[in-house]
């Protein structure tokens, strides 16, 4: 009854001429334009939820400026690897991209996704090393050019 | 509380913005994702050793301690303050001393984790 493969008649090649602009207009310019705003709406609410336990350390736990930063990173920590666990960061990551890796979330999946998945390798091999499959090169890198950072400032502190 | 509100206002643009860069690595270069973080943790030791990154945390707060270039911020003033109070022998304490916490809880939540849930199937 309706063949698809039959040449649209010219009205009905105008309507999806028209259907196509209107497309265009309406979807969002690029896969580029799209990546970045999920990136930022995804990062900027991991850091607003990281600023409210900040808030809730300072406000209500009596904790210092800096205690509270690190309270902050560690209930981060705490419900991205909780969150990995039962398999709901994953959706989130495909969503946000660098939005979700690059807070302090990603560093936190990046450690639990493969121990998870190597667990079956042993305790040792398996999830030991494992969890230090990206965590290691950031600690190697962060360290090592901090130490860097350290000794030249022992020398000549600015 | 309008001072609350505009300290997490701050903290969703500057983290978003830092994000939005990592993404714009992601999509317009080769590099992965492990690349991109090793990179923004070593940017964040040296922005914070020249005195950019600071101004940044007191500004944004949690905008700028959550992403991993506050993970290096937190290593340089860790390895600044134990230079200051023991000399060069601070250079290699006080980067894990300040950021211990926070590695401490990712070993142990992340052993727990992988410890109690099953992997899931990968799409």
């Amino acid at each position: 009854m309706f063949d698809k493969k039959a040449k649209p008649g010219p009205a009905r090649q105008r309507q999806l001429d028209r259907y196509a602009q209107l497309v265009d207009k309406l979807s969002p310019k690029s896969a580029l334009g799209q990546g970045l705003v999920r990136a930022f709406i995804t990062g900027g609410s991991v850091c607003t939820l990281g600023q409210v336990f900040i808030e809730l350390g300072q406000r209500y736990l009596d904790m210092t400026v800096t205690t509270s930063v690190t309270f902050a990173s560690m209930m981060i920590v705490f419900i991205t690897a909780l969150l990995t666990g039962v398999g709901v960061f994953d959706l989130i990551a495909k969503y946000g991209g660098a939005g979700a890796f690059v807070p302090i979330s990603g560093f936190a999946n990046a450690m639990v996704s493969p121990a998870m998945e190597f667990r079956r390798e042993g305790l040792v091999l398996g999830l030991g090393a494992k969890l230090f499959t990206i965590a290691g090169p950031v600690l190697v890198w962060g360290i090592s050019i901090s130490v860097v950072v350290g000794v030249i400032y022992a020398i000549m502190p600015w | 509380m309008t001072t609350l509100l505009l300290n997490l206002f701050k903290a969703f643009a500057v983290g978003g913005a830092i994000c939005v860069i990592g993404e714009f690595l992601v999509l317009k270069t080769k590099l992965t994702p492990a690349r991109i973080l090793v990179g923004y943790i070593v940017l964040g030791v040296i922005l914070s050793a020249v005195g950019i990154y600071g101004p940044l945390v007191d500004f944004a707060g949690a905008g700028a301690t959550i992403p991993l270039t506050g993970f290096g911020h937190a290593l340089t003033t860790g390895v600044k303050k134990a230079v200051q109070e023991i000399g060069i022998l601070g250079a290699f304490t006080g980067g894990l001393t300040s950021t211990a916490a926070g590695i401490a809880a990712a070993v142990f939540f992340g052993t727990l984790t992988a410890l109690l849930f099953k992997p899931h199937p990968k799409e």
